[in-house]
This record gives C-alpha cells, sequence and structure tokens, in this order.
C-alpha cells in the first residue's frame, strides 16, 4: 500500500544553522503517527513542511499521492482542503464565534445551503463532545480543554483524510488529555482518517500511537511501532523510554520487547 | 428518479431506497437537491449498503432525511455498518437542538448605542479620576516617579517625531505663504505675508498640525501597545505583580506626551515660518532679512506663548485616550483595530474641539 505521507531526505537550514539533515519518514493510511524527539529537534519544523508553511531546503515530501515541491497553486489548494491541522494553541480565530470558526471553510468552498452548514457544524461540535451552547461563544471565553476541542472540530470541518495534531494533550489535565486520546482513536477508527501528531505525551505514545519517528541530532534515529523504537540504542531513545520512572510506569507494555 | 446517489423502487406495500456511491461533503449538495424532490406516502425501506463512502457530512444529511421521512411514514433502515450506526450515535445526539437568534429591533439598537456612549463617558471620568490619583501618588511618594520610561517615552514620541513633523509644517507654512502672496500681491501689500504667515502658524497652525500627527502616530501607537499587552495577559500580570499599569504604563505616556509636545510645537513654528520665508522668496521676492526684520516688528512673543499653552492640554488629550482605548481592547485580535481607530478619531476631534475652545477663551479675553 502507497503511504499517505511519504518524506524523503529532507534538509533545513536556518542561516548557518542546521535543523534536519536527510530526515526520512513515512506514514501508512488510517494509522496514528508521532513526532517525537527533544525540544529544539525540528519537530514543529517538519510538520510546518508537511503542511507546505515552510519550504525544506533540500528533499522531497509526498502527501496523499501529491509531491508538495513543485506542486500548482490549484492543486496546493485543493490538498490543503483534503487535511485539518490543530495548532498547539488552537489558533481559532478570536474574532469568530466557535461555530463562525468551524463554519468558515464551509462558507467558502462549498456551496452547501445555510441550513445544512449549521447542522454540520452542530454535528462535529457532537463528535468532539462539545455542548451545542458552545457554538455561540468566543474562542476567549473557552477553557483550555474546550479550545483544544474546537479546534480539534474546526480542523474536521471539510472531513479530511489527514489530520495533523501540533501537541493534542499539551495543556490538559491527565483526564482531560486521555479523553482526547479516546476521541483521536474514535475519530481515526470512524472517519477511516490519518492521524500525524507531534507529542511528548507517555501516555499517549504508549496508548494510541500505532507508528512513531523519533527525531535527533537532525536525524531520524528510530523509526516504527513502540517496539522497533525500543531497540534503538540511541542516546535519546535511552533517556526518554528506559528512564526509571518511564520503566516502571509502563512495565507492563515495556515487559514484551 | 434513478441516479448514481441512490435507486427508487416502488413496490405494493412499501418504497425501497438504495443509498449508492459516494455520500460525502463533496456530493452532499447533489444528493439533497435530488432526494427532496422523492415522494413518498408508504414505509420506506432505506438500504445502505451500496454506499462505498460516507463521512460526517453524509451522515448528517441521511439523519436529516431519516427523520423528515419518519414524521409521515414509517422507515426502516438495513445494510448498515456497526461503523455507521456508531457515526450516527455521535452526530445524532445535539443535531435538532436548534439555536435561537434574537433580531433587534431599531430602538434596541438605538438604546444599546446610547447605553454604551454615556458608559463609555463614565468609563473615560473614572479612567481620568484612577489617572489624577496616580499623579498625586508621586507627591506623596517621589520614588514612584518613573524618569526612565518618560524619558524613553520622550524619545519616542518626541524626538523620532521631528523629521515628520519639520515636513508637513514647512509645507503648511509655504502652501499659506503661496495662497496669500496671490491676494496680497493684488493690493502691493506683498511684505503683510509675513503677517499672515508668522501669526497664523504660531497661534494656530503649529500646534494643531503638531497635536494631529502625534495623535495619529503616538496615540494610535499607545492603544496598541496596551491593548496588545491586555489581550496576552501582561496588564493581569503587572496587576498580580502589585504594579499599577497607571502608574508605569499610562502615567509616564502622559507625562512624557505633555513634556514633548510643545518642545514639537516650538520646532514646528521654526520650519513652518522658515517655509513660509522660502516661499515669500520665490513668489513675492521678499529676502530674509526682510522677512526677518519684519517678523521682530509684527510677531509678539505673546502669540507663540499662546500656542505653546495648548501643547500640554492637546498632549493630555491624545495621550489620555490612547491609553484608555488600549486598555478597552477585550480579547480578540480585531479589536485593537477598532480601538486604535477610534482612539485617533476621538483625539483628533477633541484636539479640533479644544483650539476652537481656545479661540474663544483667547478672543473673549481680548488676546
Amino acid at each position: 500500500m502507497k503511504p499517505v505521507i511519504k518524506v524523503d531526505g529532507i534538509v533545513t537550514r536556518f542561516e548557518d544553522r542546521t535543523i534536519h539533515d536527510g530526515i526520512n519518514l513515512h506514514v501508512n493510511k488510517n494509522e496514528i503517527y508521532a513526532i517525537l524527539g527533544e525540544s529544539g529537534s525540528g519537530k514543529s519544523v517538519l510538520m510546518k513542511e508537511i503542511i507546505m508553511l515552510l519550504r525544506p531546503n533540500a528533499g522531497n515530501i509526498s502527501v496523499l499521492g501529491r509531491e508538495i515541491n513543485n506542486i500548482s497553486h490549484k492543486e496546493a489548494q485543493k490538498l490543503r482542503l483534503d487535511w485539518g491541522v490543530l495548532f498547539q494553541f488552537g489558533a481559532l480565530y478570536s474574532s469568530l464565534t466557535i461555530a463562525e470558526n468551524i463554519e468558515v471553510q464551509l462558507k467558502e468552498y462549498t456551496n452547501l445551503s445555510k441550513s445544512m452548514r449549521d447542522r454540520l457544524v452542530r454535528s462535529k461540535l457532537s463528535l468532539v463532545g462539545l455542548k451545542p451552547y458552545v457554538a455561540n461563544l468566543y474562542p476567549s471565553e473557552l477553557s483550555g480543554g474546550m479550545v483544544k476541542r474546537a479546534s480539534l472540530a474546526r480542523a474536521l470541518a471539510m472531513d479530511p483524510h489527514l489530520l495533523f495534531l501540533d501537541e493534542p494533550t499539551s495543556g490538559l489535565d491527565p483526564i482531560g488529555a486521555r479523553n482526547f486520546d479516546k476521541l483521536i482513536v474514535d475519530l481515526r477508527n470512524l472517519l477511516g482518517i490519518t492521524v500525524v501528531m507531534i507529542t511528548h505525551d507517555l501516555d499517549s505514545i504508549f496508548g494510541i500511537v500505532d507508528r512513531m519517528a523519533v527525531l535527533a541530532d537532525k536525524h531520524v534515529v528510530a523509526e516504527g511501532t513502540l517496539k522497533n523504537v525500543l531497540q534503538s540504542q540511541h542516546p535519546f531513545v535511552e533517556l526518554f523510554f528506559k528512564n526509571e520512572y518511564t520503566k516502571e510506569r509502563f512495565k507492563e507494555k515495556i515487559k514484551d520487547v | 428518479m434513478n441516479n448514481i446517489y441512490f435507486i427508487y423502487e416502488e413496490y405494493h406495500d412499501y418504497i425501497k431506497l438504495i443509498s449508492q456511491g459516494e455520500w460525502t461533503l463533496a456530493t452532499v449538495r447533489q444528493i439533497e437537491e435530488k432526494i427532496t424532490k422523492i415522494s413518498y406516502d408508504k414505509k420506506i425501506v432505506w438500504d445502505l449498503s451500496n454506499v462505498s463512502s460516507f463521512d460526517s457530512s453524509g451522515v448528517v444529511l441521511f439523519i436529516e432525511y431519516y427523520r423528515a421521512f419518519q414524521k409521515r411514514v414509517e422507515v426502516e433502515v438495513v445494510g448498515y455498518t456497526p461503523k455507521q450506526k456508531e457515526m450516527y450515535r455521535l452526530i445524532s445526539k445535539d443535531l435538532e437542538i436548534k439555536t435561537e437568534y434574537k433580531k433587534e429591533s431599531i430602538f434596541e439598537k438605538i438604546g444599546k448605542k446610547a447605553y454604551e456612549v454615556i458608559f463609555d463617558i463614565f468609563d473615560f471620568i473614572n479612567f481620568l479620576g484612577h489617572l489624577f490619583l496616580t499623579f498625586l501618588n508621586i507627591f506623596i511618594h517621589p520614588k514612584d516617579f518613573r524618569i526612565k520610561e518618560i524619558v524613553y517615552h520622550i524619545h519616542k514620541s518626541g524626538l523620532n517625531a521631528l523629521i515628520i513633523i519639520g515636513l508637513t509644517s514647512f509645507l503648511v507654512g509655504m502652501v499659506i505663504a503661496y495662497q496669500g502672496s496671490v491676494e496680497l500681491a493684488k493690493f502691493g501689500a506683498d511684505i503683510f505675508i509675513v503677517d499672515t504667515v508668522g501669526i497664523s502658524i504660531t497661534r494656530e497652525l503649529g500646534p494643531m498640525i503638531t497635536a494631529i500627527v502625534i495623535a495619529g502616530r503616538s496615540g494610535s501607537a499607545y492603544t496598541a501597545e496596551i491593548g496588545a499587552m491586555k489581550i496576552t495577559e501582561e496588564i493581569s500580570a503587572m496587576r498580580t505583580m502589585g504594579f499599577d499599569p497607571y502608574a508605569f504604563l499610562v502615567l509616564p505616556r502622559v507625562i512624557a506626551l505633555m513634556v514633548a509636545l510643545p518642545l514639537l510645537i516650538f520646532f514646528s513654528d521654526i520650519v513652518g515660518i522658515l517655509g513660509g520665508m522660502v516661499a515669500s522668496k520665490m513668489q513675492l521676492g521678499i529676502s530674509m532679512t526682510q522677512f526677518i526684520d519684519r517678523l521682530y516688528e509684527v510677531l509678539d512673543v505673546k502669540e507663540y506663548i499662546l500656542g505653546m499653552i495648548k501643547g500640554p492640554i492637546f498632549a493630555f488629550v491624545i495621550a489620555s485616550i490612547g491609553c484608555f482605548r488600549g486598555f478597552q481592547v477585550s480579547d480578540n485580535t480585531e479589536s485593537i483595530g477598532l480601538h486604535t481607530t477610534s482612539s485617533v478619531v476621538n483625539s483628533i476631534f477633541l484636539v479640533i474641539a479644544f483650539d476652537a475652545l481656545f479661540s474663544v477663551i483667547y478672543t473673549e479675553f481680548g488676546l
């Protein structure tokens, strides 16, 4: 099966600082894929390159079968409707209500009637587990967890095939974070979407992630299932997965590796 | 009646509706157009087994028509997958709750607006009171006088504005001289151009031009700075640390502008008269020495002082409105724009209104 995302030999430099020096990875259809790594290892930069916010200095990225290096404007627009992005701090438009935030793409890109759009907005809210009254609130009136959910609803507005999440559980309480994890799995199972996320959350990594890439020293130092990654001897993997706390907390899962 | 999205079969005691193809966001509109035309008067058996792909928009459409059919006849849904059922369960929960939009009447709007304006004025009075108390506090605790910030703002709003103020004043001085010279030359009263330029610039135009440029330049900056700090909760952070935003943000700006504006007016007066001098030379052939000699005769120090007195008042109006509007910014980015606009518009209007007031007062006292 062809991968949904294929990243091939990405090199990124900011002035004379090299962030990536030949990054290779691929994401398969319908899986939950995590990008992890220490801070400053260029996880967010890599995600921004995949969603066409930044351009790498060298290398190829193909998303949903399209090469994004030399993509036409029209093709790029089409591709953008095929994915949803959840930013770390939500990035909801502060001057629009939650309903308008979710509706904005539907309004611009489809010819659906107002009543149908309203129904879709309400269905998205209920998908992410928000009460209908939230629709008429402004982003500043929501709690942190609600902002995450609302921006997930917005990311799902166009029924995308691909979902990018930047630290989806950061800033949530542990219960909220696990609920959010469950929500991501549910959405993946129900809507058949592929999820790519940046995360540090051990519970998410051990709980819901199918495959992952570990970024360190400008390279992908380990890629694959948890089992594959745990076999790596790289210092960052050792530090992240094989410390006393992680070993103790997830001994059930680590045991059978 | 049949199409790529569903097949319609009529039997003796029921209608069979077989959905097929893609029921997704991209096709919802076309399906909706066709499905509303279906006529039905008996039980419907709705078969979903042929649908090739279903997304949440498709499910929403399904739910809508499922409910519409149900109102009149019995509906039996067959051939759905567990996934579709789960999606139905998740989505159908809150779909029907109507959010009521209340329409406002014109009177309601007028009333609300009037209420807003009145409370805006109350808020401003409150702001001025707070500012006054902060000012008094300096005399009790002279250590709270933030000289460093004041100097910084004098530099930013005063010194850095010299070029634009100079340019504007020079051009206005030239324009006055040009326009005046045409009329005065008719009477052979060429030399009176010095009176015209000298008095109009120092008494009226210098202070006014400077105040308007500063309102656009610094008043707007004050609103945007404080507004952005409000959105990022920096103002709240200051309060929790026991820093009074009035003492740290407002007072330094107000005092700085009250110091800087008269100085800028002084500068504007000089450059404006210089502009007039250049234009007189070009248009009427009045030499520089002639111009300056005449200026000595007609331009009293009084005129110049009357103009300068307006400076601190204009500065207070501009700075206090700029800061006040900054504090009014609410939690969204749009409101920074709105409040910056209203800050500039309000302060320019008030500058002109105060200028008119000064004219009346000066005339009453025969100055």
